[in-house]
Formats: C-alpha cells, structure tokens, sequence
C-alpha cells in the first residue's frame, strides 16, 4: 500500500478528488480492486457504494486486472452492422468469461468498446496494439487457437 | 448552508404566501413546495420519487406543473411564490406525464396480480390516473434485462426488475440512515441500484432497518412475509429503551408485520431490524403454554390453580407470618423482577415482595446496566434519568457520544444523531472500538478500556485552563466546585495521554468543541457504567456538563441511553433494595410510614440485598427462595458459573417467562407469562415517556400476564395466611383486605399513581391519547421534556461537582493474561436472545457467537479469520470463532454476550463498583489462542 500512499498524498482527501484519484490508481495498479476503492472511501469520505456508482459509470474505469493480452472488440456502428455482438459473444465463448472479465489465468481480457475508427475494416477488434479486420466466427477460433481456458497455457 | 437548507431555515420566520394553484387561492409558509402545498390541499399531482422523509430529488418529472409563463416546472424541487398562478392539470401535462409514465412502464415488469406491491404501488395509481394505455406502449418495450432476484436479505427482496431508479432507497439510506449502503451504479440502459462491488444486499454494509422497503413506491423492494394484516393495533415496541410507537399488524392470531407509527414522539415512524422484523417470537410454538412442574427432575405440564397452589404454599415457608423487624432484613426471600415487564407488573412485584413476603430483597437487572447512572446522577444533579429528550438530540449543536454504539444498541435514537450530523452540528466519538458512528464524527477517540475518568477529567481541566467554561450557570446553579478544580489539577494532560492512549491535542481540541460548540448533549450507555468505577465515570460527566450549563436547557444535557424497554419504569416502580415507587428512600422515616399507611402493612426503613448480593446468599444458603420474572440471570450476570452454582442451591425457585429460558431450566415451578403483545400496560422509555402498550393478539395457551400471575398468587397466599390465623384465633371477622385483588392494569396503575409523585397526573385514560414524560405532578400537567431548567432535585437546589481520582480497572492484564475483553451488543439481537435469537433469519445477519481480534493480536497468536479459538479468563473458558477487525485496538478482544453456546459471561468480571453495585461486565483480563 506504499504506492497508495504516495498518491493519496497528491489529494487533500475532498469528494472533488475522487475521479482524478481513481485515475491515478488506475494507472498505477491497472484496475480499482475493491480494497483501493475501500481505502478511497476512507481517504475521501465518500461512501463506498457511491464510489462503485461512479467508477461503474465511466467506461475507463475497471474492477480487473487487464489480461497479458487485452482484447477491445469494436462495436461502433459500422462493426455493429457487420455483427459485432456475435463476435463478443463469440470470444466470450471462447474465453469463458464476460465481457469486461479477465481469464482466470490472467492471459485475457475482453471489452467491447466504442469505435476504434477503422470502419473500412469492420467487424474489428485490437489485440493490445493490434488490429484484427473483417473478424468472422472461423477467424476468432484462429485466433484463439490453443488456447484451452480450462489448463492454462505455457 | 445548502440552498434547500436557507430555503428551509425561512419556514421558522413563519412568512406566509397567497398563489394561485389551478385558479383557486391558497396560503402556505414561506418555503413549502408546491408538492407539498397540493398535497396539503388535498389536490392530487402525480408523482413517483416524491418522500416526505427526504430532499426532494425530482428523479421522476411526473408532479411537472405548468407556471403562468407557461413552462413546466417540477413540483417537488419548486417553492411557492408570492402570486405564483400554477396550473396542475393541462392536456400538455397530461400528455407529458403519460409519456414519461409509459416508458417506465414500457421496461417494467408486468406481473402485477402476482406482486405483493400490488395494492401499495404507485405506479400502477400514476397509470390509472393518467389513463396509459398498454397498446401504445409496446412500441417502447426494450427486452427486459435479466437482472436476478436478489432474496438474500432474510427479510425482504430486491427485485430490481421492477425498479424504476426513482432514487428513493439510495437517498433514504444516505439521508436518514447514513449508512449509503446502495447508490446508483452502471450508466444508461444498464443504469441500476447497487451495493458495493454490485453484490448481495446481504453482503453490503446494509443494516436491514426496512426504512427503503417501507420507502419504494413500487414492488422493486418488498418484505418477505406478504400477508396482509386485517387489523393493526397501535402499541410501543418492546425491545430497547427508544420506546418506538408502533402498529402491529394482525390477521386471525398471527402477528404479520410492523408499521412504524408516524406520531410516535420517539421514532416519527422509522423503526430498527428488530422493531421491524422481530416479532415472530410471539407466535413461536416453543412458547410456554402451561405451567410447569418439575417432579424428580422432569418438568410436568400442570393447570394454574395447582401451580398457584404450590407455589403459593411453598412460599409461605419462607415468609414471616407475623411482621418482625429484625427479621425483615433477614428474609430467606428474594425477588428478580423484570425490566422487560410493565410498569404495573414491576409495582405490584415490589409490592408482592415487601408487602406479602415481608422481605426487602428485590433488584433487577438495572444492577447490571444504569445502577452508576441512577446513583451517581442522583448525588450530582438530583436525578437518574436522561435530562432531556430524544428528538432534541438531533437540535444539539455538539454531541458526545461516549461509551456507546448507538447505532447498533439504540438504532432509532443513532438515526437522531445522523440528522444533527447532516445538518451541521458536531459529532464527538469517545469509544475504545471504532464504531459505526464513527463514520460521521468530527473527532473520533480511541481510548483504552476504563480510562473514562482520567479522559473526562483532561477535557475539563481543558475547559477550565483555557476560560471555556459557563461563569454565570457555575456560580448561580452549582455548588462544590473548589474540591473538584484541586482534584483536577492532580492530573496534567501529559499523564492523561499515558493512560488514556489518547493524543493530548484530540483531547484539548474535544473539550473546546464540547464547550464552545453548544447546546452540547452528552450521550452514553455501557461504556460508562459497567465499570468498578462505573459511578465515577458518571460523575466525570455530570461535572463536565454542569462546568459548561449544558444542563437544563433545550437540546444539551446528560443522557443515559438505557438498555431495554422498561429499564427506566422498573426503576421508577421501585423494583430496587434501596427505593419505593418514585424513588422515595426506603431509609426514610417519613416515607415508609406514608407507605405503610397506604398499603396497611408493616415495613422496615433498611435496604435490601442488590441483585449479585441475592446470588452470592443464594450460594451461600442465606437466601432460601428465589421468584424470578422474566429475567434470565444464567446468561446476563457476569461469571456465570457460578450464578448456575447459586441457583442450584435454592431450596426453592420459581421462574416467570415467556420461553423456558437457561435459567427456567433450573426452577421447580415455571409459569407461563403473556408477551407484550397479549397484555396491556405501560412501558417507559429511556427519556421518561410513559406510553402505553395494547393487547394484539389472544395469549398462547394458558399463559397469563405477569400481573394477574402476582395478583392471584397473592391472593391465595393471602387466603392461606388467613384460614391459618383463623384456626389459631378463630377470629375470621378481622381480615384485612387484600392488596392484591386486581381485575386489571389500569387498576394497579392508578394506586401506583397516587403515592408517586412523578406519575401522580398519568393515568391510562391521558396515555391513551400521547405518552407523558414525567415528572409529572397533577392531570393538568404536560409532562417534562427537559429536567432541572429552574433547579436541580439535589438537597440544596443546586448541581454537585464532584472531586474524582482516577483507578485503574479492577483487573489489568498480566503475563498470563495479556489481553482485555470487552463485552457489547449486536445490532441484529437482543440482550440473552430470549426473543430474536427465535427469529429466523437473524442469525443469518451476524454470525452468532464470535470474537473480534486485532489483526496485530491475530497475527502474535497465528490466528485467521474464521478460527475456533478457546478464550481463557480467571473464570472460565469458552470456544468462538475469530473475526480479525481493525476496528478493535490492540491488547483488546470484543464480544456480545447473546449467545448460549458461548456465554461470554462464563469469562466476565463480578468485582463490583462499592457505590453502585455494578460488576465491571466491560473488563475482564483474557488470553485467546487457536484451537
């Protein structure tokens, strides 16, 4: 909790702080664990449900550990179209977990976000930092090929 | 201040306003919002968030109304205006509103013949009245999300499918409560009510009051027992000493439910998880049904007029026939009475043991909770009972909260101390545990168990050092101030820190706020008073407030939060070895001849045996017989090994309850008593309200309220008393007339009455409108919300400093026992679980039976959450399971004391406070260690 310290020490502890705090717990943890959201609440005073209201209400906030690889699933208009909802459903099969979850194992995170601006290429998704176009249901089990989320992979 | 609050504030200027609403005129004050003028006026202006309880919030937009410039304005969010011309029923509107009450009903469940809401919903008033029409609708139904029940509260369901985020709950919750268990979560579509971390209400921080259930205007929260009550009777609630007004609701013999009485002095409708749900004992079958006989060990079921009859002669052999002085004293009789039963059953209880047993033993168990307060608040400003009331604490400009978790002891009365909090007064916490009420303070002490005199006397050396105190009120209404300044000076605050544990700064920074911040009320319970010097700490407060004139006046004053729901009447009763009715000494001369006349019998101006006097006898053999009503001393006295000792060696007990409690286990005869929802009679609460409780339902079985049981057992005692004289003497004309021949309360209310002076103007008939707080000398009297405004009851006139020393507790820890338990209650039961631990679902709110530890402790010891450690006292031992929580501090243990299958009084201390008699229940030296 040393780091928690150091960045409650930016913040007077007023309710105004609350966002700019989460964030910064954020980037430093790379998600709010319900502990850091417990120690918010004592450092603010603001109650602990009110702070889930809020970091439940913006899409950049997230309550998982991001997985080694991060899968943000396009569902802007265009990939919406072209079928995004089968493909989050899909790779939530795949998976074995929700949208907005991590693997167990830690080696996936899936999200459905806005557009990721390449309508052209639609349906589409990024794998960190890379774009996977024109995604059908064949291509996501390419994609997740050996990987079994019951046996963690090597 | 808020807007809402300045806006608010006017209403006291009383400046009233002439508008137009719908072309006729009406008048309000200043400050009233047009919702509420409408509803005041009886003209009906949809509406679906609206809760007079709390801000309006304008969530819904249906009570939209139409100003003279022809836009549309909320109504709840909106104050009258001078010449305001509103119109409240347009085709516009109308129109408005059935948009905005079709697309909640476009996404809202449809099953309303099957939700228990069905007749309460406002929803489905809302639609009627604006006529919505289905068809129209389907055009807006979006698929309904699939959100799953959440039934994991014993007591009510969270259906949030039915939800229509009107914000009601979240704002009851945070306003009222202060608890914020639920708010608002997700955004948009997805938008819905949630716990911390989306959960299980069940695992949030909610105390399952019922206050939203009650609140939600549709079925989205509803309690889990649906019947419908066919009638409702209005009665005081009978677990602590908030003396809530409620309405039980009734079908057949069944007590279905609780309603929070609206006029209730004490509670203004809100009610605690207790209040709410706790009233299925009543129609438990484990209920005592006849009386019962224990022949070679084995209870036997047996009618009244045999037990009466047995009991009755058995107990004629520990009475005098003939009155005898000396004797008196040494009565081999003993009676316990009760401060769960009523004012009537406590008077004739006393009676029945002086008058008719001729024996000056009676107690009850006030011994073991507010003795210190009675006594020590007696000796400095003349009374033992709080000085004021329970809605001025919410007026208060700073309270002290010390030695108690009100919150979890006297819930209602906490909700009090969350409003003054929320509108701005100060809140200080002086407790060893971080307690709940701690999320509100300003400041929060943490002070090591029993170290209550030596804090109190830093904050008033403080006030006394730095000129805060109230000049004008010391000189004028107290006396005996020098003794007390020179045993205040004995103490530097350098040494206070070193035993209290407590900053000095926090301790200076508590008194400037306690003394400057006024009216300042003081509030406390256990904390204070279980303690060797339990009489002390009481005093320590009486000086603090009498150094400041926080006494005898509007919201300030000294009060003791007593525990259970007649505490404060049993003592009035007399129910008490030192006082008759009223408090008037038993040493007295001139009282006891007053008595004597007016109960035409002999009595004896000496005190009787305090309760853990009478156990002590008992064992030693001095007390022959034993009485007890509805107490259960082998889970409440402290060391209770050797209270079971004790009691096993009378020669005779009979025990009087409503269950076959542990300590009715032990008796030769038990009779069934009625609850207090089969009886009638008065309960007074702890701030001196006297109300009334009504018969709801018809008494299980045969049993019978405790004062007809005393009355009639007297009776026959009498009439066996008689026929042996008459075959000494043979002089049958001369009987006197009996004192027990009672055909009902009221009766016994009555004579009670006339030799008490504070009760002398309360009757049945003046309670059947209001409770009364007394004193309260004649008919014509009010009754006194606030005590001592013109002069304290003390002998000279005048408030009492008194000079203190500070001792440490009786036991401190050692080698061999290192830590120090401190005993308490939990929010979800009550005293020995008699009633609640009956409740089903109670034990599913908190676990029976634990310890809390700190982590530091925890870790020295090896122990994890959830442990079966053995904790070790010089008494005793018992087996619980750890909960590891940084709210206790180290080197101390806390546990409650409901449970039977863990007594945590086999461990506590009977080593008792020489003024009062109170064992120190709070301390007891302990080692703990995993199993």
């Amino acid at each position: 909790m040393q780091d928690l310290d150091k960045i409650l020490s930016n913040y007077k502890g007023e309710k105004s702080d609350l966002i700019p705090l989460l964030q910064d717990i954020q980037s430093e943890y790379g998600y709010l664990s319900e502990e850091l959201m417990r120690e918010v609440s004592k450092f603010t005073g603001v109650p602990e449900s009110e702070i889930y209201g809020v970091a439940t209400f913006y899409t950049q906030f997230r309550f998982n550990p991001k997985g080694k690889k991060h899968i943000a699933v396009c569902s802007g208009t265009a990939c919406h179209v072209t079928g995004a909802q089968q493909i989050i459903e899909g790779m939530e099969r795949h998976l074995d977990i929700k949208d907005g979850e991590t693997t167990p194992d830690g080696e996936y995170s899936l999200e459905s976000v806005g557009c990721l601006g390449c309508c052209a290429l639609a349906p589409a998704a990024m794998v960190d930092d890379e774009i996977k176009s024109k995604l059908s249901l064949r291509s996501i089990k390419k994609l997740f090929r050996g990987y079994n989320p019951e046996k963690p992979s090597k | 201040m808020s807007d809402y609050n300045k806006k608010r504030f006017k209403i006291h200027m009383k400046k009233k306003i002439k508008f137009l609403m719908d072309g006729l005129e009406f008048e309000a004050l200043e400050g009233t919002t047009i919702l509420q003028s409408a509803i005041e006026n009886g003209i009906y202006i949809p509406n679906l968030c609206y809760n007079s309880q709390v801000k309006p919030y304008g969530a819904c937009r249906l009570c939209l109304v139409e100003n003279a410039e022809g836009r549309l304005i909320t109504a709840c969010e909106n104050w009258v205006e001078e010449g305001m011309d509103i119109k409240t029923d347009t085709k516009e509107l109308n129109q408005t509103r059935k948009m905005l009450v079709s697309l909640l009903i476009a996404n809202h469940e449809r099953n309303c013949l099957s939700c228990s809401q069905s007749d309460n919903c406002r929803l489905q008033e809302v639609a009627a009245y604006l006529k919505v029409d289905e068809k129209e609708m389907e055009n807006f139904r979006l698929s309904l999300p699939d959100i799953p029940l959440d039934e994991s509260n014993p007591f009510f369901i969270r259906d949030l499918k039915k939800c229509i985020l009107c914000g009601v709950c979240v704002q009851t919750c945070a306003d009222i409560l202060g608890v914020n268990a639920i708010d608002f979560g997700y955004r948009g579509y997805e938008t819905k009510i949630i716990t911390f971390g989306d959960r299980d209400i069940l695992d949030s921080n909610c105390v399952s009051c019922g206050e939203c259930v009650v609140a939600c205007p549709v079925g989205a929260l509803v309690p889990k027992a649906v019947l419908e009550p066919s009638r409702e009777i209005k009665t005081t609630c009978t677990y602590c000493g908030v003396g809530c007004g409620i309405y039980l609701g009734v079908r057949g013999n069944q007590i279905t439910g609780v309603r929070g009485d609206p006029q209730g002095p004490a509670n203004k409708g809100r009610l605690c998880v207790k209040g709410r749900y706790g009233f299925n004992f009543v129609n438990n079958p484990e209920r005592l049904e006849k009386p019962l006989i224990k022949r070679e060990g084995v209870f036997e079921e047996v009618e009244w007029e045999e037990a009466l009859d047995v009991v009755a002669g058995k107990l004629l052999e520990y009475c005098q026939s003939e009155f005898d002085e000396k004797q008196y004293q040494k009565s081999q009789f003993a009676a316990i009475s009760s401060a769960k039963c009523t004012n009537e059953e406590n008077y004739i209880f006393q009676k029945f043991a002086r008058v008719l047993m001729k024996s000056p033993h009676i107690d009850h168990c006030a011994r073991l909770c507010h003795a210190p307060s009675v006594v020590g608040l007696s000796m400095s400003i003349g009374s033992g009972a709080m000085t004021n009331s329970i809605d001025e604490i919410s007026q208060a400009g700073c309270i002290m909260a010390i030695g108690t978790n009100t919150t979890g002891s006297h819930p209602v009365i906490a909700l009090e101390v969350v409003k003054a909090v929320k509108s701005g007064s100060k809140l200080i916490v002086i407790n060893p545990q971080e307690i709940d009420l701690c999320n509100h303070a300003d400041l929060f002490l943490q002070h090591h168990p029993g170290t209550d005199v030596a804090l109190l006397m830093g904050m008033a050396r403080v006030i006394w050092e730095e000129n805060l105190f109230d000049k004008e009120f010391v000189e004028k209404r107290t006396e005996n101030l020098e003794p007390f300044i020179q045993s205040m000076e004995k103490l530097n605050l350098d040494d206070i820190e070193q035993i209290t544990g407590v900053n000095q700064q926090k301790i200076r920074e508590a008194a400037r706020i306690y003394a400057t911040e006024g009216p300042s009320s003081i509030l406390y319970a256990m904390g204070i008073t279980q303690h060797t010097h339990g009489t002390e700490n009481v005093l320590a407060i009486s000086n603090l407030a009498l150094l400041t004139g926080n006494l005898g006046k509007l919201n300030a004053g000294v009060n003791p939060l007593r525990g259970q729901n007649n505490v404060q009447g049993s003592c009035d009763m007399g129910a008490l070895p030192n006082v008759l009715p009223g408090y008037q000494s038993v040493e007295d001369e001139q009282v006891i001849q007053k008595f004597q006349e007016y109960w035409n019998s002999d009595l004896s101006p000496v005190k009787g045996m305090i309760l853990p006097e009478i156990l002590e006898n008992a064992a030693e053999g001095k007390i022959k017989a034993v009485y007890i009503m509805g107490e259960n001393p082998l889970l409440s006295e402290p060391d209770i090994q050797n209270v079971k000792k004790a009691l096993e060696n009378l020669e005779f007990l009979v025990v009087q309850d409503i269950f076959l409690t542990e300590t009715a286990q032990l008796a030769d005869v038990v009779l069934p008593a009625a609850s207090f929802a089969e009886k009638e009679g008065t309960f007074t609460n702890t701030e001196r309200r006297v109300q009334l409780i009504r018969p709801a339902v018809s008494v299980t079985g045969q049993s019978k309220p405790d004062w007809w049981i005393i009355s009639q057992m007297a009776c026959k005692m009498e009439e066996k008393l008689s026929i042996e004289r008459e075959s000494a003497e043979s002089d049958a004309l001369n009987l006197p007339e009996s004192q027990f021949n009672y055909q009902s309360a009221g009766e016994i209310f009555q004579e009670m009455a006339e030799i008490t002076p504070i009760y002398h103007g309360i009757s049945h008939a003046r309670l059947e409108k209001e409770g009364i707080q007394w004193p309260c000398p004649d008919e014509n009297h009010p009754g006194t919300p606030v005590l001592h405004q013109e002069k304290f009851n003390t002998p000279s006139g005048r408030g009492k400093f008194h000079p203190l020393e500070y001792r440490p507790p009786s036991e401190v820890a050692n080698e061999e026992y290192p830590l120090i338990l401190t005993t308490g209650r939990s929010l979800y039961q009550y005293h020995t679980g008699t009633m609640t631990r009956k409740i089903e679902g109670m034990d599913k709110l908190e676990k029976p039976a634990t310890v809390e530890i700190n982590p530091h402790d925890a870790e020295d010891r090896n122990i994890q959450e959830n442990d079966l450690v053995e904790i070790q006292s010089r008494r005793g031992k018992i087996k619980v399971n750890a909960i590891i929580s940084d709210h206790i501090q180290k080197g101390t243990l806390f546990m409650t004391f409901h449970f039977k299958e863990a007594p945590a009084n086999c461990l506590t201390n009977p080593e008792r406070d020489p003024i009062s008699g109170i064992p120190e229940l709070k301390i007891s030296a302990v080692e703990v260690r995993k199993l």
